[in-house]
């Protein structure tokens, strides 16, 4: 019921990818941009996600009050989700009622308004959901390390931006940027579900191909030089809680040194769910890192985080410190962990263990057409498609030798970031 | 297999398949073969409604103690287990039942529900085990001071319900869970875990009769006489006078707020109606009207909704936003004066059909994945909603009126006696 996807390359530039999946009733279709803080330069800071959130402002056609209407009494859900290396848009709907989300995005690719009174209401939205996220100590703590671990590159940069910049972003920096990277040679859509694809393939090439696109040149962020000693950042705030995060640079998703990583990853803190939507995995409690530190009193939950990026980004580390303990404690046995991976072999099992780990994962994603649809356009944000439905192959194809190559290349000690949450002795309810 | 009916029907009698073991276990399963995974979920009535109240969180104790050693396994044989097969379990105490839910490849179907089994009748509770997850809730405890949006919802929760089970955390306070013993475990456990009134929901790739055979030769056998019938839960009258109250959180830089009124009941006949109107009032596109009002006409949140949150006993209809501290009073006043609005003049009819065509369009994606078809699957027998429950689904979304959802809401929804909840930092902080 689910066929092999289907490419077709428009002369404007614009990519299209379709799969069939005939098991209900419904289509999910997106819409992805090579735009995201990737892309963004010093004072502008937060522009990628500021115009993602105009694009639910309303075209001519689809004016903003209709469209989340349009969307809602089809009983179909939509969102989008700005990025570090992209911006991506979806719809999943009924399938007899896919002709509006095709309408709709086609339609805001070009025709958005970014009416100046829209524009300002945004800018308070936007700096709420700000405010919202540094109430969070761990996004705090998140954003620090980041600053902390590059000089150059915009991944240095939260995507929702700085405060200061969020301030100052006018209109006219939001609509160069919209109509910069809004364009058919820098899009990809992935559309999953209940169609034909010939016939998805001509309604898509109908509304798409009268678009022009201007020639889109790379755009090469800076390139950040390794580190060389380790830094140190301390962040304090509200709470009884302390958090430690470590962040070492990490490969590109694109680099082979990947998949080690996510197999190191996966016996340091146990197995990662690729699916966005489908649901996680499994836990983490039988990991080297969980059993070091969670089963000894030292924490009260670890966990690890790898994304797949156009430039090398980071592999974080992050644990909860139980109160009676000190990050420190916590950190030498971060410390021995590692050495132990660079110092021994992991024995096969382990690895395949890994493998059916994956294997799980990939099954629990295919039961889901959102899922499907997100993966055809997602991985090529980063690589191609083949780096997704290949990743259970390349995993089970990792050595030993390549997990303590890459604990050796990668978790050196001089080129990390080492973040604490110290919090402040407050009272917990103050009169 | 003709591809027109498995492709566009929704589960219902003809394929949801319900049998009940003589000990009294529950088993529902729908089958669907389009990947080699299983996902399931259920509950049995071992709920917090049952804990002492200077032991409250006993019930969510004794259930996140399950899977920390069995007669057979140590924690560590359980977790190696099923995260080997890249599989879960997990359990989980709400005010009613205590709940359970997983998934795995379905060659591991068999795996899961021995252990489920071993958990559900053989915990041993070791005591580092319990000391380890004591001293965890009491972090999590500390990060619930802390969190603006769980401290109004709870303090939202105890005003509104108060004198009644449903006011109290299932997961209890800092000193009922310090005052909890390692025995006051086993005798929960003993007393309250028993297969009547045990439900199990299973979904994907594994057919009935499977899964039936599967559950008999892990649970078939298991008794308990003496499990207790649950008590029947008193009427939650409304409140006399308005409730405001303001939880000083320092060093934030958002108020969460809540606000709102009693509900009807899950099982209540006014039920839909008054989710029909939820939805109009707080969902329904970019958070309905409240959305349209705090969020895109004034930029005064980034969210900014209502839910309307029917349980077994009673339940509760609330507006809820997270909103920087000078704009809080500004906030409340535009959600009291849409309150007044909504329980004065009827929703249009055009509001209304977007919202019913919104659920009845909205079915078919609830079911993408076998955890979703389990889940409702599961609902459908919690609240006894019938097996054909999604087949009339349409017919009976289409047939509520304006009129009905007014009544409705007059019925719930006094802005004069509301309950306002704020937590974060004082207006004058900033």
């Amino acid at each position: 019921m689910t066929s092999e996807p289907c490419f077709k390359l428009l002369p404007n530039g614009l990519a299209i990818y379709l799969m069939e999946i005939h098991t209900a009733p419904i289509i999910s279709h997106w819409v992805w941009y090579r735009v995201g803080s990737r892309y963004e330069t010093s004072g502008l800071t937060g522009v990628s996600h500021w115009v993602e959130h105009m694009q639910f402002k309303g075209t001519p056609r689809f004016p903003t009050s209709q469209l989340d209407k349009a969307i809602s009494r089809t009983g179909g859900v939509w969102n989008a989700f700005t990025y570090l290396d992209w911006t991506t848009f979806y719809e999943t709907l009924p399938a007899s009622q896919i002709d509006l989300a095709l309408d709709l995005e086609r339609d805001r690719m070009t025709d958005s308004l970014f009416d100046p009174v829209e524009v300002e209401a945004e800018r308070n939205v936007i700096l709420a959901e700000l405010e919202g996220n540094q109430n969070e100590p761990r996004f705090r703590l998140g954003e620090a390390v980041q600053k902390a671990a590059f000089d150059r590159h915009p991944y240095r940069n939260e995507v929702i931006g700085s405060r200061e910049d969020l301030k100052l972003i006018q209109r006219s920096h939001l609509f160069a940027h919209y109509q910069r990277y809004y364009q058919p040679a820098n899009a990809i859509i992935a559309v999953a579900g209940d169609f034909d694809a010939n016939e998805m393939f001509e309604r898509l090439t109908n509304r798409y191909a009268s678009v022009s696109s201007s020639p889109m040149k790379a755009d090469d962020a800076p390139l950040e030089p390794p580190l060389t000693t380790e830094r140190r950042v301390e962040v304090t705030g509200p709470g009884t809680t302390t958090y430690l995060q470590l962040a070492y640079r990490a490969p590109a998703a694109s680099d082979p040194d990947f998949f080690p990583l996510t197999i190191l990853d996966s016996l340091l803190c146990g197995p990662t769910s690729l699916n966005m939507f489908g649901g996680g995995g499994t836990t983490n409690k039988t990991s080297r890192l969980y059993k070091a530190l969670v089963e000894t009193e030292l924490a009260v939950s670890v966990r690890g985080s790898i994304q797949a990026t156009i430039d090398p980004f980071l592999y974080e580390i992050s644990a909860t410190v139980r109160p009676e303990r000190t990050p420190e404690q916590v950190l030498a046995v971060m410390n021995d962990q590692i050495s132990r991976l660079q110092e021994e072999l992991v024995p096969e099992a382990e690895i395949a263990r890994a493998a059916k780990q994956a294997r799980a994962m990939f099954a629990y994603g295919s039961e889901n057409i959102t899922n499907q649809a997100f993966w055809l356009g997602y991985a090529q944000m980063f690589a191609r498609y083949n780096w997704f439905t290949d990743y259970v192959k390349n995993q089970a194809q990792v050595t030993p030798a390549d997990v303590q190559r890459v604990a050796r290349n990668y978790l050196q000690a001089q080129q990390r970031v080492v973040g604490i949450y110290l919090p402040e002795s407050l009272p917990e309810r103050a009169p | 297999m003709s591809q027109s009916v498995s492709r566009h029907s929704l589960p219902g009698p003809e394929d949801i398949v319900r049998t009940v073991l003589p000990n009294g276990i529950t088993i529902l399963t729908r089958t669907n073969q389009t990947s080699p995974s299983v996902a399931f979920s259920g509950f049995l009535p071992a709920g917090s409604v049952f804990d002492p109240l200077e032991k409250l969180g006993l019930a969510g104790f004794t259930a996140a103690g399950l899977m920390r050693g069995t007669a057979q396994r140590s924690f560590q044989q359980i977790y190696d287990d099923q995260e080997t097969a890249g599989a879960s379990l997990g359990f989980s105490a709400s005010t009613h039942t205590v709940g359970f839910g997983g998934r795995s490849l379905a060659e591991d179907l068999p795996m899961m529900l021995k252990l489920l089994a071993e958990c559900l009748l053989q915990p041993t509770f070791p005591p580092e085990q319990v000391e380890r997850l004591r001293s965890q809730a009491m972090t999590s405890f500390a990060i619930r001071a802390q969190d603006t949006a769980e401290m109004a919802s709870l303090t939202f929760d105890e005003i509104l319900f108060a004198g009644h089970p449903y006011a109290l955390p299932d997961e209890g306070y800092t000193e009922t869970v310090a005052a909890i013993q390692r025995e006051d475990l086993t005798a929960f456990h003993q007393r309250h875990y028993g297969p009547r009134g045990l439900v199990l929901s299973v979904a994907g790739a594994v057919t009935a009769q499977q899964v039936i055979d599967q559950v008999v030769e892990a649970l078939g056998n298991w008794t308990n006489p003496d499990q207790p019938l649950e008590p029947l839960l008193p009427d939650v009258q409304p409140l006399a006078a308005p409730v405001r109250q303001h939880i000083y959180i320092p060093g934030k830089t958002q108020v969460d707020l809540v606000l709102g009124s009693l509900g009807p009941k899950r099982t209540d006949p006014d039920y839909q109606a008054a989710s029909l109107g939820n939805n109009i009032l707080g969902q329904f596109g970019m958070m309905g009207r409240i959305g349209s009002i705090v969020r895109e006409k004034s930029g005064l949140a980034y969210s900014a909704s209502t839910s309307l949150n029917g349980s077994r006993a009673a339940g509760s209809w609330e507006f809820s936003a997270g909103v920087a501290p000078e704009n809080l009073e500004r906030v409340i006043e535009l959600m009291m004066a849409e309150a007044r609005h909504f329980t004065r003049e009827p929703v249009s009819s055009e509001e209304l059909k977007d919202s019913q065509s919104s659920y009845i369009g909205g079915l078919p994606l609830s079911l993408e994945s076998n955890a979703g078809v389990s889940r409702v699957i599961l609902n459908i027998e919690r609240y006894q909603l019938g097996l054909d429950y999604l087949l009339n689904y349409a017919s009976m979304i289409e047939k509520i009126t304006p009129e009905q959802i007014l009544e409705t809401a007059q019925r719930y929804l006094d802005p004069t006696h509301f309950v306002t909840i704020s937590a974060g930092p004082h207006p004058s902080e900033v």
